[in-house]
């Protein structure tokens, strides 16, 4: 018994591997680099901006908070390459600091959000029943609310209580598992179908260590996928709700606030606000692309055109 | 008409999971409503009365049946600062924001399609590569950047439209250009997918065998059958337009259900928040409802098979 389950584990790898095959590392990203150069150069803009973030304390020309209160509202030039705020804070530091706070905000509830959708739609798909029932129209009521308002019920409820940035991990976890939950329960359901399960079924493996021996490795490609699309979906929720005031507060520096706190500023000194605004949409847009060809060379069951 | 009741009946559970989510988040943090409300002198005595009298005694399960009660027969509560139904200005707000909605859809639709359907007829050329990319940095800006660009140039430097909204519907034009330039995006790029996958079917072949120009192939006979998915997709559009209309309202000071919303957060006024999300909310569902039928009966395929 124990050695036959071995060897499904062994097949269940041998499955995985076949796409590996399919697609080495190398050979998948000269595919990319052939399909979509766009995605690779996205990767490396990525990893640059968040070696930026890491190295912020380093490479940043002022200290994090170092106010200059003789140059205040300075315009872009030698001195402060991208102007000053309104505390003589130098914008570029600001920024190469709000990273953390931004990329954080995009990564983590993405994982959380991940974590929670795949095993909700495992147990949802691969248990069928009252439990899928259950699970889906939950699923249903979470998708059915306008994102921006549940966070802000979510930041409203627990704003008092926590830090401005753990509940913004809160908020965005909380409305982003349920698009997950959708995906991974639409193909567990197909591969609970597929004769490698069946296989391992027949032999009395167990229901978990089937959905996590043999389901999800075969989930892993989408879940890429639905990662990386996923952090830039946060960022710009974050950023949005810190615009409103209602999300990082001050004196963190997210690149939301940041445009929330120069918007008074915008007819006088619109750079203010246009710094930090690109860079999310540069961010953003990276991560977009790079999730566009990912799904394109890992996912072919959810390939747009 | 058995599958429009089935339907409708279907959605009240979703209605009722709904009102139960924003009731208990809103409830469960120890922070009670009363001291919102008294500020931060008050006695005791004053604390028990307001608790009693606004139901906070009762239990939960009791207390949300009473607000579902209320709500069906229209009543949201009253609102903390404001001191006048939750009803009363939800529907003062609301038709700011159908103005807003409807002028963003419009925009979004129009731009959306007709970039669609140059990109695909100019598929894998440079026009089609300049629209897709368009449309992804579409996706990509947020919100209120769009916001405040149009702002500065058009109305600040340009002078062409007021800097906010004054209740003309001139001033609604940038906001509502501002949210729709991200659901145009997705629109061209359904549009687009849709029509590749028709134009490679059978009867588009007959169509121009018969001699048919490229104008009229695809404006009679391929836009009409790749249009069903988009269709949904401005049903999905309607939630995320909800969304948005929460930045654009408050840049540009549009007296909508985004105001009420973030305006109930700043001053923490519980009942307007809660009867704002799901007055907003309800609508989003009805809006799917809608779309859902509308493709049922767009696609007779989808019509017989129910």
């Amino acid at each position: 018994m124990e050695k036959k389950t071995k060897q499904t584990g062994i097949q269940s790898e041998a499955h995985a591997s076949d796409i590996g095959e399919k697609y080495g590392w190398k050979e998948m990203l000269h595919q990319m680099w052939k399909q979509n150069p766009l995605a690779i150069l996205s990767a490396v803009l990525i990893i640059a901006i968040i070696a930026a973030a890491v190295f912020a304390p380093v490479i940043a020309p002022y200290k994090e908070a170092q106010q200059d209160l003789t140059a205040r509202l300075q315009g872009p030039g030698m001195k402060h390459l991208l102007g000053t705020d309104e505390l003589g804070r130098d914008v570029l530091t600001r920024i190469l600091f709000g990273a953390r706070v931004s990329l954080v905000v995009g990564i983590i509830p993405s994982v959380i959000s991940l974590i929670i959708g795949l095993i909700l739609g495992m147990i949802a798909g691969y248990f069928g029943g009252a439990v899928d029932y259950l699970l889906m129209r939950l699923v249903d009521i979470m998708l059915a609310f306008p994102s921006l308002l549940l966070s802000m019920v979510i930041m409203y409820t627990l704003g008092r209580y926590a830090n401005s940035v753990i509940c913004i991990f809160a908020a965005l976890s909380i409305t982003g598992w349920a698009s997950v939950a959708r995906v991974v329960r639409s193909q567990t359901l197909s591969l609970k179908e597929s004769v490698y399960v069946e296989a391992a079924r027949s032999i009395g493996v167990g229901k978990f260590r089937i959905m996590f021996r043999h389901i999800f490795p075969n989930c892993i490609p989408s879940l890429i996928v639905l990662f990386t699309l996923n952090v830039p979906s946060c960022i710009l929720s974050e950023s949005t709700l810190s615009f409103l005031g209602i999300g990082v507060q001050p004196p963190a520096a997210s690149w939301g606030l940041m445009v929330n706190q120069s918007k008074q500023f915008l007819f006088g000194m619109p750079w203010l606000a246009l710094a930090p605004s690109i860079t999310i949409m540069i961010v953003v847009l990276a991560f977009n692309f790079l999730g566009d060809g990912l799904r394109d060379i890992l996912d072919p069951y959810m390939q747009t055109r | 008409m058995k599958r429009v009741l089935g339907r409708i009946a279907g959605m009240i559970p979703v209605l009722l999971g709904v009102t139960l989510l924003i009731f208990i988040l809103l409830r469960v943090v120890p922070g009670d409503p009363v001291s919102i409300l008294l500020g931060e002198h008050y006695s005791q005595e004053t604390i028990d009365r307001l608790t009693r009298v606004m139901d906070l005694d009762k239990p939960l399960i009791q207390q949300f049946f009473s607000y579902v009660g209320n709500a069906v027969r229209g009543n949201l509560g009253e609102s903390y600062t404001m001191k006048r139904p939750v009803t009363t200005l939800i529907l003062q707000a609301f038709p700011s924001t159908v103005k807003l909605a409807l002028m963003a859809a419009a925009i979004a639709w129009v731009i959306g399609i007709l970039a669609g359907i140059i990109a695909a007829v100019r598929q894998n050329k440079l026009l089609d590569h300049l629209f897709m990319g368009m449309s992804l940095a579409g996706v990509s800006v947020p919100i209120f950047m769009t916001s405040l660009f149009l702002q500065y140039v058009l109305s600040f430097k340009l002078k062409l439209f007021p800097l906010t909204s004054d209740g003309r519907l001139i001033s609604l034009i940038l906001p509502a250009i501002a949210l729709g330039w991200n659901s145009a995006g997705s629109i061209a790029r359904m549009t687009r997918s849709g029509l590749i996958d028709v134009m490679q079917q059978d009867y588009i072949d007959t169509a121009k065998a018969k001699g048919l120009t490229k104008a009229s192939v695809i404006l009679k006979h391929a836009l009409k059958n790749s249009m069903l998915p988009v269709v949904t997709m401005m049903a999905i559009q309607l939630s995320s337009m909800m969304s948005g209309a929460v930045i654009t309202e408050s840049i540009f000071s549009i007296p909508g259900i985004g105001r009420l919303a973030t305006s109930a957060i700043q001053n923490r006024d519980m009942p307007l928040l809660q009867g704002t999300v799901l007055f907003t909310t309800i609508i989003v569902i009805i809006g799917n409802l809608a779309a859902d039928l509308l493709y049922s009966v767009l696609d007779p395929r989808i019509r017989r098979a129910v």
